[in-house]
Formats: structure tokens, C-alpha cells, sequence
């Protein structure tokens, strides 16, 4: 008896599959865009923020009546799926998208080790794919050329510029002569900044005393920061995720480090200051964008948002928010919804005037020139210290 | 004589459906014919779907994936269901399988025919995926059981850190951009070749030599079994296919880096063999189609997916604890002499008892 | 100076990870159960302790003791419900079966905590420097709890009658209740106990590394199994040696190497270990009956 219940179950499931994957709605006239987040994982508020602003964009134009291609009023049809925080769910996830679900273009991942992997299928699979927030360098380079790719692009700034940044910061701003750095070897992101401003200190007569590593998942560091602590240097820098940097700065506190830290943009979630509370205090760290210093633009945005969600918008939402700006913009200079006129469009787009400044994006590159700002961690709230330009 | 006849109609019309469907499966069951029939239905339908797209492409993804996952839950099955070892190093020689046929494709072979080595690379993945599996094998020998699960998940560790510290092969960030180089024609030929390679080799010698491990070790080198020889076959045979699988997996997902390798991956091997049966080649395609098939179906649940799967498995052991099929097998893949050897001795036990009874 | 601050560093990483280990190797050296969801219940007492500070806003001993009475009762209703009905089935079902209650454990935990949570930290932060060597009083009170612990665990099996019952049952189960001792009574308490162990360790742990997540459990419930093999399962004084061996090869890797070999290194001498002395540092071959 159960035996057959168990077995007429199973077979209930799998013809239910079948019919659920197989049916596809299509109702009057609709664009299918797809979002590639990190919902859950190690990671969730990025994706969270990414999320609403991606609902918030589409919402803004779907309220207006739609988005107008070629002389006809299109709705969005927004598709939102989670990576999970694994670079083969994100790989998945994006040929589902492509695939089964037909969109004409993908807006992220936006951590740099879940969107190299998924950029490779949009070039091959030859659809436009933006990542908000992803500053590796590597991710619109093809590996086998060894030159630019032609689908993928972003709306931030690459490390290249960010690593150099936050060197100059620590040598100039900060005075130091002597820097240790602690990052995730895993991490294409943490990894590729590391090394940048690794190469940058150096170039400017500093020295990096210390180059520690550890992995994605590790929560002790007392062996790589007792290590550092020996070393002596005059500042630290911590190119990691929010998750993490609240325990290495803590930890570090604990061995009697006394040393200013300083992090890059992965540190712009608000859970930093949650998790970080007092340790994180005094801090700085390079971003795209300044709540506090807004253009006109970026101060409708912010208030938008906090309307809508309650909370100050973090810079993954506003490099979202652009990157829709962005992907509609593109559509509406193609005029018409066919995937390869869309890249075409976005690849011409000189100059864009976002909530995160001004991007201008050069001829055959998915990069946009940009600036950045410092921020500081003051009274728990970030505070806009500088800007850098290109 | 009459009454107990007319009972025994009246029983039959009664449990109606059941029995006439059991009547109808013990016609297919017992027709020797019915595999070649479906080899070749599948082998028209691997040829026919891409070019057709009689379903779409994410689908035809999921049913390539159910294969892979057919080969990698049949060649544990060797270790663990047959043997009645523990292994949770299995993910450790797909890693192995899939990076050493990515390089090889990428790298060594000259990419204009790349088409027609990709089987090479395949092959070549499972064999230096086997030759890795002897350092996994000589420490076999001492150890048994749950030590034997901590050599393998060391194992496994190693050859994860050991992927991540050499950067010429991408280091921690693995390798982009592999070629999808695998196609449903290929996966069904590689599905089917494990089968048919693995069905055989439990039906020899070797075989029999591999069940007596797992029922008694120490009674089957008294019976002049040669546990080494067969241990090291047994390790050699089964990752040699999870090597295969890897190398597929690589072409298919087009990315693969050490974190893909990990216990997770090991562990959800490890549930599809349980889930199946172990020791039945018919449970392990049963166990990886239907866990496969449930993790894509319920994706709609999102977070509670993953609540309500590991629920699902502890109900199934608490009722099945030896799997769907448990031990038993499929008749098709049963030899025919097996099964003429079970009815003679059938036959001979109801002639005993009836001589005994009397 | 150097050597010493890391010493410490190994002592504290030593004694969460010896805490967790007791717990698989005493419920291992009693019904043969590699519990895999041991892990998942050490960040189960991470997350009671969590939700008990945050909302009820207790201080350090009653949100110790909360932990462990929940996750002790967790543990017993887990051995009831899911390993008791396997006892007799093959092993390797009531292993998996253990594989499934921890996910399904992290994972729902995962459903009402799907971002990282920040404990409140319930001890008083201080640090002494001696001599360029800073050690905190949370550094301490891991280390002292942890081999107090240990040692009333040494006693209970040693001195008291549970304990007796206890050794009885890993020599031959079946014997034993002709003797008058219930078996499922003494299998519930040595769950109650090792189940209590992981959550102290938890809650030490949370304090220690205030960023909590449900993928805690996963990679220390891992490495504590190869803590207590290494020291011989089953023993469980093999289970302390294990964890501290392990704490000490990880950071003193890190320590005079560079960072990335650790887990290569670590586990490679794992193998070495193990290939010496198949059945851990301190275990006995367990005799096979033809």
C-alpha cells in the first residue's frame, strides 16, 4: 500500500514537471528581462538590494505605461533568479534564463566569482549581459583571445582602477609606508584588487609587508593576523565581503592591532555596520557612490527608494537601477526587441548620465570610465571622505 | 475443488487493476527483448530532440544531466552498494576527470578537430581519474569502514587544495570558457557504455569477488578471493566512470572550479545512490533520475525546497532503509544464466519442502 | 613571543573543535553512528544562544545553559525519532539519515536567518598584554571551560554507574540488557550529553566569532569526524588529542607557511597519521569475528 503510494507520488511529480516546464506564458506585448542575483548564500543582502531595485526600475516604467520601442508600449516582464551564492547555480541559472525563458538581455551577477562564470555563457550564447557591481577586470576580457568580449558589460568601475585608488589613498592621504594586505584567495574579486594595489604600493616606494591569505568560509584568523601583527604595518587592507570583515577587524582588535583598515566597494552593504558595530568605526573604504553628496538625480533615486523600501539605497541598487537605465536606453535606441540589435545599441552608448555619475564607455569596451569616492565609517553611518577621478 | 476455484476467480476480479497490471510488467519483465528496444528508442530520441527540439533546450540540459548523474551514481554504487564501503571522495575524482579533460581539450588538442577528440578527452579524463583512485585504493586495504571514509574525504580535501594552489590551471577561480563540447547523442553513448561496462563487471568473477568484500571479508580470502586485485578493480573501475561524468559535466556546464568539487557534491552522489537502492544498477538509475527531477521540479518552493527534500530522504530510510529497490534487481540486467540458476533453485527448495513436509 | 601568541590561537581553536569531537565519538563508541548532523546541531546551540540574547536579553550563564538543555532535548528527540527506528537496519541507512536531518536542519534554519546575524557579545571584553602577547578573557574561559568539561565527561564515564553502562554497551550491546540495563536509556543520555557538548561549544564559538550563519555547522562538523578518527573514535580521550592535533597543524601551517597550503598540508599529514596508526593515535583495532 505504500509502495504504491509512494510510487504514484514520484510519478504524479515527474508528469507535473513535465507539463510546468513545458507550458510558457505570452500575454500582449511584453519584453522578458532576466535578473541573475544572490538571493541566499553567503551573500543575500547584495542580492537583496539588487532585487529591489531591479522591481523599482521596472516598475517606474511599467507605471509610465511601458517601455517605447519602435513606436509601440512594451511591458517589462521581469524574471528574477538566485544564484545561491554558487558559481555552477549561477552558470545554470543563466542558461535557464537564456534558454527557457527567452530573455533578451541579463542584468548580473553582481559578485565577480558568480559573474566571470555566467559572462562566459552570455558570449557564447551571444546575449547582452550587464553586471551592476562586478569589478574584476577579467570579467569582460576573453580568456581565449585575450580580448574584449563583445555581450558582456558594466555599470561600475574595474579594479584596476580601484586598486590603484585605495594604494594612492593609503600612501598619499594616509601617510603610510608600510602596508599588509588579508584577502580570499577563492575570490576572483578579492583576489584580482589584492594584487592590483599590491602592485600600485609598491610602484609608489611603498612596501607591502604582508600578503595573507585564507579561503572563502573561514571564520578563524588569528594565525594570518597574528602573522601581520608581527610584520608591523601602517595600515591594513581588507579587500572582502561584509561577512567577513567584521570578524577580521574584531579579531585583529583582540591580538592589540591598533592600525587604520581600509576596504574596497564590497564593503558598502549597510550589514557591514550591522554586523560590525563599534570595531568597524573610523574605517574607509572606496565606493561608486556617496549617499550624502547626491547629484540631482542620485537624490530623487535615494528618495524613491527609501520610500519604497525603507532604507537608504546601497551602492549595488543605485549601479541596478543604472544598469536598467542603461539596458533601457539600449532597447529604445534599437527599436525593436531582437538580442542582438539591443547589444548592438548598448555597445554605442557614449555617455550616460546615472544615479552613479557620469559613464562614458569607449568604442569596443564593456567598461565605463568612472569616478570613485572614499568613504569613512563614522557615528555608524558612512560618511563621504573624497573623490578620486580616472 | 469447485469452491476453492470459483474463490480464487473471485479474489482475482477483486484486487483487478493490481493484478492485471503485475500480469502485464512480469510479460515485459521476463522479455529479454524489451532493452535492445529501448536502447534503440533512446538512441533515435538522443539524435532526434536537439535536432527537433522536440523539447526545450533547459529541458534537454535537465535530461543530460540525468545521465551524468546515471553514471556517477552506477560507479559508486560499485564502491559503496556492492562493496559495502564508504566512500565520500567520489566528487574528488570527478574533479579530477573534468579538469584533466578541459585541459586536455583546451590546451593540447588541436582546436580546429575538436569535435573529434572531445571521446578521446573523455576517456582520457576517466583513466587518470582511475590511476589517482590507486592512492585512494592502497590505503584501502588496512583500513575498513569509517576510517575508510575519512581517507576518502582527506582525499578529496587534497585534491580540492591541491586545484586551488596551482594557478596555471586557474587556481581557485577554475577554469571559463570550456567548449560545450556535450551533446545528448554523447551522454546517452557514455550512459549506456557505464552501464553496460559496470553490469558486467558485477556479473563476473570480479563481481562475485566484490559481494563477498561486502558480506564477509575475512571468509572470502579463505576462499582464495584476491580481495587486493579485486579492490583495486573495484576503485579503478568506479572512478575511472566518475572521471567520465566529470569530463561531460565540465563540456556541459562550460565552467568548473575546485568549489564545484566539494563534500556537498559528494554528499548529493552519495543520497541518489541511498535513494536508489544500493546494490541494484536498476535503483541507482531510479535513484539519480528521480532526485534530479524533484530538485528541478520543486525549484518553484525556493527556500523550502531544500526543507522539504532532506525530510523526504529521512522518511525514506525510516521505510526503505535500503533504498527503493534495495537489493533486488532488474530482471533485464540479471544474465540469464542468474536466472535460470534462481528457478532451478526454487524449484529444488519447493521439491524439499514438499518432501519434507510429507 | 610569536610562537607562544599562536600557541594560544591553537589552544582556543583546539578546545571548540575537541567539544565537538567528544560529541561524534561518544555517540560513535555507543551505537557505531557517525552523526553527521552533530555539525548542524553546534550551530543549532549557536543560533539559540543568538536568539536568546537578542530577544530575551540574558546574560552570558543563563544563554549557556538555555543552549544546552534545548539542543540536548533536540538531540534525544533526533536519536527517538530517526536513529532509533534504524538500529537494526544496515548502517549505512541510519548514515544517511543523518546526512538528511542536518540539512534539513541548516536549511531551516536558513529559512528564517537567511542573512549572517550578529550575536551579542555577553562577556566582558578584556585583553592582557603580556609582553607583546595579548590574551583575551573570552580566549580563556573557552580554554578553561572546554577542559572542565572534558574532565567531568572523563569522570562521568569513569566513576559513575551511567558511565559503567556506557562502556558496557561499546564492548557488546547485546549482553547488556540481560543485565538489567535499559539500552535506550543510556543511548538517550549519552546524546543528551554529547548533543549539550556541541552546543556549549557553539555558544563559545558564537562569542568567539560573533558573525553567525547556518553554514557554520558544515565544514567544523567535518573536521571535528576527522579530529575524533584521528584520536581513535570512540575514545574519548582520543577525541581531545584529535582536536587539538588538528587545531595545531592548521595554524601553525599558516603560521611558517604560506597560507594556502594549509588545507593541503593538514590533510595530507592526516593521511600520514592515519596510514601509521590505522585506527587513530589512540584507538584499538576493534576485533573482527570470523
Amino acid at each position: 500500500m505504500r509502495k504504491t503510494l509512494v510510487i504514484s507520488l514520484v510519478a504524479m511529480l515527474t508528469i507535473m514537471s513535465m507539463v510546468l516546464v513545458g507550458c510558457k506564458s505570452s500575454a500582449g506585448l511584453t519584453i522578458p528581462i532576466g535578473v541573475n542575483a544572490e538571493l541566499t548564500g553567503d551573500i543575500p543582502a547584495v542580492g537583496a538590494s539588487c532585487k529591489n531595485a531591479a522591481l523599482m526600475a521596472v516598475k517606474e516604467i511599467n507605471d509610465a505605461g511601458g517601455l517605447d520601442i519602435g513606436g509601440k508600449k512594451y511591458t517589462i516582464n521581469l524574471l528574477i533568479e538566485d544564484d545561491g551564492g554558487k558559481a555552477d547555480q549561477s552558470v545554470s541559472v543563466t542558461q535557464k534564463l537564456i534558454s527557457q525563458d527567452n530573455v533578451v538581455a541579463v542584468i548580473g551577477p553582481n559578485a565577480s566569482r558568480y559573474a566571470l562564470p555566467a559572462a562566459a555563457i552570455a558570449e557564447s550564447s551571444k546575449v547582452l549581459m550587464i553586471s551592476p557591481w562586478s569589478t574584476n577586470a577579467q570579467l569582460t576580457i576573453d580568456p581565449k583571445t585575450r580580448q574584449p568580449m563583445k555581450y558582456v558589460f558594466r555599470a561600475c568601475f574595474t579594479d584596476s582602477f580601484q586598486g590603484q585608488v585605495v594604494a594612492k589613498f593609503a600612501m598619499n592621504t594616509l601617510g603610510a609606508k608600510k602596508a599588509a594586505v588579508l584577502y580570499d584567495v577563492a575570490s576572483d574579486y578579492n583576489k584580482g584588487i589584492a594584487d592590483v594595489f599590491k602592485a600600485t604600493f609598491e610602484s609608489l616606494g611603498g612596501q607591502v609587508v604582508g600578503f595573507e591569505t585564507y579561503t572563502t568560509g573561514d571564520k578563524d584568523f588569528s594565525g594570518q593576523l597574528t602573522k601581520i601583527k608581527q610584520s608591523n604595518p601602517d595600515v591594513i587592507f581588507l579587500p572582502n565581503y561584509y561577512n567577513e570583515v567584521p570578524l577580521q577587524i574584531q579579531q585583529a582588535h583582540r591580538l592589540g592591532i591598533t592600525v587604520p583598515f581600509l576596504g574596497s566597494d564590497s564593503w558598502g552593504s549597510q550589514e557591514l555596520i550591522k554586523l560590525g558595530g563599534k570595531e568597524v568605526e573610523g574605517d574607509y573604504f572606496s565606493t561608486h557612490y556617496a549617499p550624502d553628496i547626491a547629484t540631482p538625480v542620485a537624490k530623487k533615486f535615494v528618495a524613491a527608494y527609501t520610500t519604497a523600501y525603507g532604507s537608504v539605497p546601497d551602492d549595488i541598487a543605485a549601479l541596478t537601477y543604472d544598469s536598467f537605465g542603461l539596458l533601457f536606453e539600449a532597447l529604445k535606441t534599437a527599436g525593436k526587441v531582437d538580442r542582438q540589435a539591443v547589444r548592438d545599441a548598448m555597445a554605442g552608448i557614449a555617455h550616460y548620465e546615472g544615479v552613479t555619475g557620469n559613464l562614458q564607455f569607449k568604442e569596443g569596451s564593456g567598461d565605463p570610465i568612472k569616478s570613485a569616492v572614499i568613504l569613512q565609517i563614522k557615528n555608524g553611518k558612512f560618511v563621504y571622505f573624497a573623490t578620486a577621478n580616472p | 475443488m469447485k469452491i476453492t476455484k470459483v474463490k480464487t476467480e473471485e479474489k482475482s476480479n477483486a484486487r483487478g487493476v493490481a493484478w492485471y497490471l503485475r500480469d502485464r510488467w512480469e510479460a515485459i519483465a521476463n522479455n529479454r527483448l524489451m532493452l535492445p528496444i529501448l536502447l534503440m528508442v533512446g538512441f533515435v530520441l538522443s539524435f532526434g530532440i536537439p535536432q527537433f527540439n522536440l523539447v526545450n533546450p533547459y529541458v534537454q540540459i535537465i535530461i543530460m544531466y540525468i545521465g551524468i548523474n546515471i553514471i556517477l551514481t552506477t560507479s559508486l554504487n560499485i564502491v559503496n552498494g556492492y562493496m559495502g564501503e564508504f566512500s565520500i571522495g567520489h566528487a574528488g575524482f570527478m574533479a579530477v576527470g573534468a579538469y584533466v579533460s578541459s585541459l586536455l581539450i583546451l590546451y593540447v588538442f588541436p582546436r580546429s578537430l575538436v569535435f573529434l577528440f572531445f571521446p578521446l578527452g573523455v576517456i582520457a579524463g576517466g583513466v587518470v581519474a582511475a590511476l589517482v583512485s590507486l592512492i585512494v585504493a592502497i590505503p584501502s586495504f588496512k583500513t575498513r569502514g569509517d576510517y575508510l571514509a575519512i581517507i576518502t574525504l582527506a582525499f578529496l580535501f587534497i585534491v580540492k587544495s591541491v586545484l586551488e594552489n596551482i594557478s596555471a590551471i586557474g587556481g581557485p577561480r577554475g577554469i571559463v570558457g570550456i567548449d560545450k563540447l556535450t551533446t545528448m547523442p554523447w551522454v546517452f553513448f557514455f550512459t549506456v557504455l557505464s552501464l553496460w561496462v559496470i553490469r558486467n563487471f558485477i556479473h563476473s568473477n570480479y563481481g562475485r569477488g566484490v559481494l563477498s568484500i561486502r558480506e564477509d571479508e575475512v571468509a572470502s580470502r579463505l576462499m582464495s578471493v584476491n580481495t587486493r586485485q579485486v579492490k583495486f578493480l573495484a576503485f579503478a573501475v568506479s572512478s575511472f566512470f566518475a572521471g567520465v561524468a566529470g569530463a561531460l559535466f565540465a563540456h556541459l556546464l562550460q565552467f568548473i572550479s575546485p568549489r564545484v568539487f566539494d563534500v556537498l557534491k559528494s554528499t548529493d552522489i552519495l543520497i541518489m545512490v541511498y535513494l536508489g537502492g544500493i546494490g541494484s544498477i536498476a535503483g541507482s538509475i531510479l535513484g539519480a533520475t528521480i532526485y534530479t527531477v524533484l530538485l528541478e521540479v520543486l525549484r518553484p518552493l525556493g527556500m523550502f525546497r531544500m526543507v522539504l527534500m532532506p525530510l523526504l530522504l529521512v522518511f525514506l530510510m525510516l521505510y526503505r532503509p535500503r533504498g527503493i529497490m534495495g537489493l533486488r534487481e532488474l530482471r533485464w540486467f540479471v544474465p540469464i544464466q542468474d536466472l535460470k540458476f534462481v528457478k532451478r533453485w526454487r524449484r529444488k527448495k519447493v521439491v524439499n519442502d514438499a518432501n519434507s513436509a510429507s | 613571543m610569536y610562537i607562544i601568541q599562536q600557541l594560544i590561537n591553537v589552544l582556543q581553536l583546539g578546545s571548540v573543535y575537541a567539544l565537538i569531537a567528544l560529541g561524534y565519538t561518544m555517540v560513535y563508541g555507543i551505537i557505531r553512528l557517525i552523526n553527521f548532523a552533530h555539525g548542524d546541531l553546534f550551530m543549532v546551540g549557536a543560533f539559540i544562544s543568538f536568539i536568546v540574547a537578542t530577544y530575551l536579553k540574558l546574560p552570558f550563564i543563563p544563554t549557556l545553559l538555555i543552549s544546552m538543555t534545548a539542543v540536548a532535548m533536540l538531540g534525544v528527540s533526533i536519536e527517538r525519532l530517526a536513529y532509533r527506528p534504524l538500529r537494526q537496519a544496515p548502517r549505512m541507512s541510519a548514515v544517511i539519515t543523518a546526512l538528511g536531518v542536518g540539512l534539513f536542519l541548516e536549511n531551516l534554519i536558513l529559512v528564517f536567518y537567511p542573512y549572517p546575524q550578529s550575536v551579542p557579545i555577553l562577556l566582558p571584553t578584556i585583553v592582557w598584554n603580556l609582553g607583546g602577547i595579548s590574551i583575551s578573557f573570552l580566549q580563556v574561559l573557552i580554554i578553561g571551560l572546554s577542559l572542565f568539561l572534558m574532565l567531568i565527561l572523563d569522570l562521568i564515564v569513569r566513576h559513575t554507574m551511567v558511565g559503567m553502562a556506557m562502556r558496557a554497551i561499546s564492548l557488546n550491546k547485546t549482553i547488556v540488557p540481560l543485565m538489567g540495563v535499559s539500552v535506550d536509556k543510556i543511548i538517550s543520555i549519552t546524546f543528551a550529553l554529547g548533543t549539550g557538548l556541541a552546543a556549549v561549544a557553539g555558544v563559545m564559538y558564537s562569542q568567539a566569532f560573533p558573525v553567525i550563519d547556518p553554514y557554520i555547522g558544515i565544514l567544523i562538523g567535518w573536521q571535528a569526524f576527522i579530529c575524533a578518527v584521528v584520536g581513535g573514535i570512540g575514545n574519548i580521550r582520543g577525541a581531545m588529542l584529535g582536536g587539538f592535533i588538528l587545531a595545531a597543524v592548521q595554524i601553525m601551517v599558516v603560521a611558517f607557511l604560506p597560507s594556502t597550503y594549509r588545507d593541503f598540508v593538514t590533510f595530507t599529514l592526516l593521511l600520514v597519521i592515519l596510514s601509521f596508526r590505522p585506527y587513530g593515535i589512540l584507538g584499538k583495532p576493534s576485533m573482527e569475528k570470523v
